[in-house]
Order: C-alpha cells, then sequence, then structure tokens
C-alpha cells in the first residue's frame, strides 16, 4: 500500500530531523521569552508581542522572503554568519530547520506563556520567604509547574515545523536531500504526470507521523498533569 | 526581638502600625479587614511598605529612608499560610526539605525528626499534598516553615480554613510548637477562644491600626 522510492523516504527523515532540531534548538528561546512576556512589564513588550506572534499572522511566504533578504548567503546577516562562523543557510538543511522554527516560535510561546501565567503566584511566594532566589525559584517552582505547557508547546512547534511548506521553500528552495520535506515532495508529485501514487504513499507517512506524534504529546502532557496533583 | 514602625496604602484605608515583640506568641487579632495579612506580608517581604521601618534581632530588613528593602528570600523568616501552600509536584518530605536545599544547608536528621514528631506528619512523608487532607496540609506547612531555621514564625489564620474538630486537633501542635521550639511566633487571627490558648500578648488591630498592645487576660 505504500509504495516509496528511496528519495521520498529521505524526504520523511529529513522533516522528521529538520522539525526535531528546530523544536529543540527554538525550546530555551521559547521559554525565555514566555518567561519574559508572562511575568515582566517594560517599554516594549507590546512591540516584542507582536514581533513574536508576527510569523503566524505573516503569510508563510512572506516570511520565507524576509528570511532569504536577512539570513540568506549574501544577505547582511547571513554573509556575517557564513564569513565568521562558518554558519550557512541557503540551500541547506539547517536554513529549513531555522524556517521552520520560526514558523512555529509563536505556537510554542503561546502554549508556554499561558502555562506560565496559570501558575499560581502564592506558591512562589511561599517559595520565597523558604529563602529561594529568582533563580532556584523559576528553576524548581516556575518550570515544573509550567511542564504541561511546555511538552504542549514543543508538540504544537514539532507539528507545525513538520508541516512546513511555504516559507521553506522560500528561502531555501526544494533541493531532494537537503531541503526538500514532506509537503514539499508531495507537492512535487502532483505536479508530475503518474506521480500520484507516491503522492499518496507521502500522505499517508505524512498522517501516521502526525497521529503518532499527538498521541504521544497527549500522554507526555497528562502524565506530567498526573504527577503535579499529587498522583 | 522584632520590631515594627510602618504605613502603607492599601485602596479604601491605610495600615498604620508600630510594636514590638520577643519570645513566645505575639498575636495579632481583629476583624477581618483589620489589615493583619497585609502587615506580617510587610514584615515577610513579600509586601512593600510606602514609609517605615522593620528590623528583627537588630538587622533592619526595612527602612524607607535609608532605601533598605531586604529581599524575603534572605530574611530567613518561615510564614505558615493560610492555605498551606505546598508544593503540589513534590513530596511531603521535599516540601519539609525545601528550606533547608534553598539554605544551602547540610542535611540534619535529628531536626527534621524532631519536627516531624512533633507534627506527627511520619506516615505522611512520602504523599503528595495532592493526597492530603486539610488538616495534614497545615500541619505540613508548619513543619516546612519550621525546617527553614527561621529566625521568627508567621502564621497567617493557619486554622481558618478547618473545621471545629481538625482545629481542636491542631490547636495543641501549635501550642506545643510555642513551648518548645525556640522560634518566637506571630500569630494571626480573628478568633478569640484560638488567641486566648495561644497567646503570650496580644496586638490588637482595627482598620489598620494598632489599637492596644495587652496580655491575654484583657480579651
Amino acid at each position: 500500500m505504500i509504495e516509496l522510492s528511496s528519495q521520498e523516504w529521505t524526504a520523511v527523515a529529513l522533516s522528521l530531523r529538520i522539525a526535531t532540531v528546530a523544536t529543540l534548538v527554538s525550546l530555551p528561546f521559547g521559554i525565555a521569552v514566555a518567561t519574559l512576556l508572562a511575568r515582566k512589564e517594560f517599554w516594549g513588550k507590546s512591540l516584542l508581542d507582536a514581533i513574536v506572534y508576527l510569523p503566524l499572522v505573516l503569510p508563510p511566504v512572506v516570511t520565507g522572503y524576509l528570511l532569504l533578504i536577512t539570513l540568506g548567503r549574501r544577505a547582511p546577516v547571513g554573509a556575517f554568519l557564513a564569513d565568521h562562523f562558518g554558519i550557512v543557510f541557503s540551500f541547506r538543511w539547517t536554513g529549513a530547520a531555522l524556517a521552520c522554527g520560526v514558523m512555529a516560535f509563536p505556537l510554542m510561546v503561546r502554549a508556554i506563556r499561558l502555562s506560565i501565567e496559570a501558575i499560581d503566584r502564592r506558591l512562589e511566594d511561599a517559595a520565597a520567604t523558604l529563602g529561594a532566589n529568582r533563580m532556584w525559584l523559576f528553576l524548581t517552582i516556575t518550570l515544573p509547574l509550567a511542564l504541561p505547557g511546555i511538552i504542549a508547546g514543543m508538540m504544537l512547534a514539532f507539528a507545525r515545523a513538520l508541516g512546513e511548506f511555504g516559507a521553506t521553500i522560500t528561502f531555501v528552495s526544494n533541493i531532494p536531500g537537503e531541503t526538500q520535506t514532506i509537503s514539499a515532495a508531495i507537492y512535487t508529485l502532483t505536479q508530475v504526470p503518474g506521480g500520484d501514487r507516491a503522492a499518496l504513499s507521502l500522505v499517508i507517512v505524512s498522517v501516521i507521523i502526525s497521529l503518532a506524534a499527538l498521541i504521544a504529546s497527549e500522554w507526555f502532557a497528562r502524565r506530567a498533569q498526573a504527577r503535579l496533583h499529587g498522583a | 526581638m522584632l520590631t515594627v514602625d510602618i504605613e502603607k496604602k492599601l485602596g479604601e484605608f491605610s495600615v498604620n502600625a508600630r510594636f514590638e515583640s520577643e519570645s513566645g506568641a505575639t498575636v495579632l487579632f481583629g476583624p477581618s479587614g483589620a489589615g493583619k495579612t497585609s502587615l506580617i506580608n510587610m514584615i515577610a517581604g513579600l509586601l512593600k511598605p510606602d514609609r517605615g521601618k522593620i528590623s528583627l534581632d537588630g538587622e533592619t530588613l526595612f527602612d524607607s529612608a535609608a532605601r533598605i528593602d531586604v529581599p524575603a528570600a534572605r530574611r530567613r523568616i518561615g510564614y505558615v499560610f493560610q492555605e498551606g501552600r505546598l508544593f503540589p509536584h513534590l513530596s511531603v518530605r521535599h516540601n519539609l526539605d525545601y528550606g533547608r536545599w534553598m539554605g544551602g544547608h547540610a542535611p540534619d536528621p535529628v531536626a527534621f525528626a524532631h519536627a516531624v514528631e512533633l507534627l506527627d506528619i511520619g506516615p505522611l512523608l512520602d504523599r503528595r499534598p495532592g493526597k492530603l487532607s486539610g488538616g495534614e496540609r497545615q500541619r505540613v506547612a508548619v513543619g516546612r516553615a519550621l525546617l527553614m531555621r527561621p529566625r521568627l514564625l508567621l502564621l497567617d489564620e493557619p486554622l481558618a480554613s478547618l473545621d471545629a474538630a481538625r482545629k481542636a486537633d491542631i490547636l495543641p501542635y501549635l501550642t506545643r510548637l510555642r513551648d518548645e521550639a525556640k522560634v518566637p511566633m506571630i500569630y494571626v487571627s480573628h478568633d478569640a477562644a484560638e488567641v486566648k490558648r495561644i497567646a503570650s500578648r496580644v496586638v490588637r488591630l482595627d482598620g489598620g491600626r494598632v489599637m492596644s498592645t495587652d496580655s491575654v487576660d484583657l480579651l
């Protein structure tokens, strides 16, 4: 039923790798930004808020183009990174991971922020009276209690990254084995006569992966919730 | 020795309190809304007075004129909250150890065993707060505050959320605490019967002001 050539399996493996890297790398930033937005008041807060959520509202191709003109090989920041650190995004899977990370970031931040805002501040007050300074309070009280939201944020980000198409293809194009993710591969197959069977196989694989990710995230989130409430 | 002389505006009324407290249990007594909880929150460092001075054992914790405001985490003042506020993701044992852990002190099995015995919470040690009754939670909350080796213990109506039977159960623990743990206590209450049993002296509060500081007999 699922008949895929090696090129298509490569696309599957690449998508998984890109989505995993995008999620893990953006996690610390996601937690930092979510904590900042949840807990601090500062000048420019609404601006930061808007910038973080921008990829959610902009057309993905626009986001991809913005990435291209800032982080492309010959663009200002991209050239700096390539010349001084050897980091290249153009036409590389790292660029695909970046595009996916950027697109998924608002979803991650939103879930984590809500979860932090839901934490009873009185518990943090109690921890303070017991001698916890701000760093320890964050590590021992805030983060553990926000865990269900962090897991939810990671899974949302992963799912979004897995399905990313518009920004990726605009920023790093559609290179088999390097930047051709599942969505791009399916798209390419539908443009070619006789590619329907392979396209359908890829679609089935895609659905299976997404279902597995959703079920796993539900399970982890439930376990975290149970641990929090005294099970 | 605790010295308090502070002022704070809270919405409609202001708290304006001056009193001193030595050993034993000083009860802050007064009706709801008299500013008792705000007052001990200021002593704990969870709320900042507008003006005034708070000092404990010679150390200035707060002085508006000198711009001193020691953060709550460094005041070493234990606080038993009305709702307990145990950490739901930690076992009873870890809740009890939290203060010691944050202070960086080595484990003290003798002190731990003593607190557990004093409050009769031995059987509860490996449970989670979610699985405790109200009375059990409050006893663990007292143990947690005690085990951080505080210089002063604040208790904000610790029995208020319990029914009469539970209150009668726990009050002996608190009087024993007053007599055996050598930590001065500031105990907030609006229940005269409770106050009579526990107080070494009473500071009456009404409308945010200290009305009198008496011995218990004048209640």
